[in-house]
């Protein structure tokens, strides 16, 4: 039964991308550590870390694509979850800093010893343990998610409400988190990391097997996605999102398929945050912050929405215009990427990868058949 | 009120149902028998679409009894557990999964578990692959199975609905002008083809063609403003004043 889902994930697209990705995660790694710096093909460290945080942007992009190009869910509220995820991450990163923190305490982060508390709140218990917060990194951002989905889809809030709501979640924590009371550092996050299971994260060993770990993470999960939206539950997904009521006229629980494939989406969003965060060195508020998830949706907009390898060519190529960008002229990027938005709404409305797909399939066969990209009148 | 039911297949009984006051339906009753086919007509607005959507669990009625086989409450059931029951439903505007292939529609709809853990684990059988192939041919569709179903004619999707509809095996059909932009050939077809699965399974069809119901040759409801006006068979309601009165008086 498993083994039959498997296969079915594991068709030519797959195999190929899945390929690609385990490539990467392997040659640039050894690119970086192998080769002298004075080596043209050297991959300086920077660099490393940089591809790494697009590689776990990519990851919240294929997260939200599972649930907006394949189930119509348009989440404006998926780096909640991200956040939760890079959250989770650093609380144990915090607590492998021990007596090297400024105040030396073996036990609470330096925060808390500068907010006078006495003793740890309890729910920073066990992520000493880095089972612990990794099996955390999963079954927080899954709960909120699963709980947030439970009352949504029953209720049958759908479309712009939905994604309203979505927006609001991510605000809510958004203000809480920056509550220094809430005990996750306030305004200022966690920070100073030290080390990551004994092995110090700057080193440039740690960063490029962090990369390599992101980029398999990636692979592992398109594989996933893949296997999931070829299953006979991803065409009910889509049913649900081209024709909803068609859906259940047929019998099948559109609430619980939808709860599905979001508590999923958000897992792996969060996995996407907790290997984000020991490259990028810190997690605080402005993670939760509403313009964040919009730009997640945008990613996955210019790479082709229901299609899964659009996400992450969407969220690597944004986000490289992005670091770019911002060096030249930091102040337009967000009109930039507004107006980059508008652009491929108008002329490219299946994204990058789904106009390249539409075209072969047309060149291929006139009467092309099968694409799950949705229709871009949307 | 249940002794009336039993033996039926279903109930509806003193059914209303006011949308911001307007009565889309207005004391309505109607029986079916098992195994019956009935055809609805009635001007626009009579409040077929409506009937459909009370006894499918869309739209819960304001007052009034809705019984499937004499004993199960339709309005206290919602859509996804109606459909499980064995009433099947095609829209008056069809409404198939336009980016699947036409294949792949007919698979959704098949009879089978509707659980996500049951159908992300899910692989086709032969039994079920052979009875795709039946369907896709019993609504001549299967020359172009691997077709997106958003490219086939409004005649092709209406046929590709009803197949849906049959690939669910429901006791049920409640069926929404499944005639509606078809030619005239197509409407002889789809009528040869639902007095053929009425053989086996209760129909409810609603239509303005009266070719159509002429050629269906079954008891026929006249709905009028959300009552039923006049029952029985086309050419005894035609000839009825009252329903003369609402057609021509239109
Ligand atoms: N959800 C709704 N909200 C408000 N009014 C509604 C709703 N559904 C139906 N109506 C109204 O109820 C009346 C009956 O509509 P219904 O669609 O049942 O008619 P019908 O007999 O199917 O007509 P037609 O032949 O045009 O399909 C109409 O006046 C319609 O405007
Ligand atoms: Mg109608």
């Amino acid at each position: 039964m498993i083994t039959g889902f498997l296969l079915n994930g594991f068709d030519t697209r797959a195999r190929i991308v899945v390929a690609i990705l385990i490539a990467i995660a392997l040659l640039v790694p050894a690119a970086n550590l192998m080769l002298p710096p004075d080596h043209p093909l050297h991959v300086p460290t920077y660099l490393v870390t940089l591809m790494g945080k697009y590689f776990a942007y990519a990851l919240l992009a294929l997260a939200v694509d599972l649930v907006w190009g394949y189930c119509g869910i348009l989440s404006l509220g998926h780096s909640a979850f991200f956040a939760l995820g890079g959250y989770a991450m650093g609380m144990y990163l915090m607590r492998q800093i021990g007596t090297r923190g400024v105040y030396a305490d073996p036990i609470l982060p330096d925060f808390m010893v500068f907010l006078n508390w006495k003793e740890l709140p309890w729910f920073w218990y066990g992520f000493d343990m880095f089972w612990f917060a990794a099996l955390m990194v999963v079954l927080v951002p899954g709960a909120i998610a699963f709980v947030f989905g439970w009352f949504a889809f029953r209720s049958r809030v759908t479309g712009v409400y939905l994604s309203i709501i979505t927006q609001a979640l991510t605000y809510a924590l958004l203000l809480a988190f920056f509550r220094n009371d809430m005990g996750f550092g306030g305004n200022n996050g966690l920070t100073d990391f030290k080390d990551i299971l004994g092995y110090n994260v700057q080193a440039d060993t740690t960063r490029a097997t962090l990369f390599a770990l992101t980029v398999l993470f990636l692979a592992l999960f398109f594989f996933i996605a893949s296997a999931i939206t070829r299953s006979k539950l991803g065409k009910v997904l889509v049913g649900v999102r081209d024709a909803e009521s068609r859906t259940r006229f047929l019998g099948y629980r559109v609430e619980n398929y939808k709860l599905f494939v979001w508590t999923l989406s958000a897992m792996m969003a969060g996995v996407a945050g907790a290997l984000y965060v020991p490259q990028v060195g810190i997690i605080n508020p402005s993670e939760f912050a509403p313009a964040n998830s919009i730009e997640a949706v945008i990613w996955v907009a210019v790479g082709g929405r229901g299609t899964l390898v659009g996400p992450i060519v969407g969220a690597i190529t944004v986000n490289f215009g992005k670091t770019w960008f911002t060096g030249v002229l930091p102040e337009f990027w967000l009109f930039a990427l507004g107006a980059l938005f508008i652009v491929v709404t108008l002329f490219l409305p299946k994204g990058i990868v789904g106009t390249v797909q539409a075209f072969w399939a047309n060149r291929r066969r006139p009467a092309a058949p099968a694409s799950l990209a949705p229709e871009p009148a949307e | 009120m249940t002794d009336k039911a039993e033996g039926t297949l279903l109930y509806l009984d003193g059914v209303n149902k006011a949308f911001d006051g307007f009565k889309a339906i207005n004391n309505l009753s109607l029986v079916l028998a098992p195994g019956e086919m009935r055809a609805i007509i009635g001007p626009n607005g009579a409040g077929k679409t409506t009937m459909m959507d009370i006894i499918t669990g869309k739209t819960k009625p304001d007052t009034g009894d809705v019984l499937f086989e004499g004993s199960t409450d339709l309005t206290r059931l919602d859509e996804a557990k109606i459909a499980n029951l064995g009433i099947g439903r095609k829209f008056q505007k069809p409404t198939v999964f336009e980016s699947h292939t036409v294949e792949d529609n007919i698979v959704l709809a098949l009879k089978a578990k509707r659980g996500a853990f049951a159908t992300l684990f899910h692989q086709t059988t032969r039994a079920e692959a052979a009875r795709v192939d039946e369907l896709l041919a019993t609504t001549r569709l299967t020359d172009k199975r691997k077709m997106l179903a958003a490219r086939l004619s409004h005649g092709q999707k209406q046929w590709l609905e009803i197949g849906m509809l049959l690939a669910q095996e429901p006791r049920l059909l409640l069926v929404d002008e499944p005639a509606a932009g078809m030619t005239d050939a197509e409407t002889a077809e789809t009528a040869i083809l639902l007095r053929e699965i009425a053989k086996t399974q209760s129909v409810v069809v609603v239509e303005h063609d009266m070719t159509f119901v002429r050629d269906l040759g079954v008891k026929v409801t006249v709905l009028h403003e959300g009552t039923v006006l006049a029952e029985g068979s086309l050419d005894a309601v035609s000839s009825n004043p009252k329903v003369v009165e609402v057609y021509l008086g239109r």
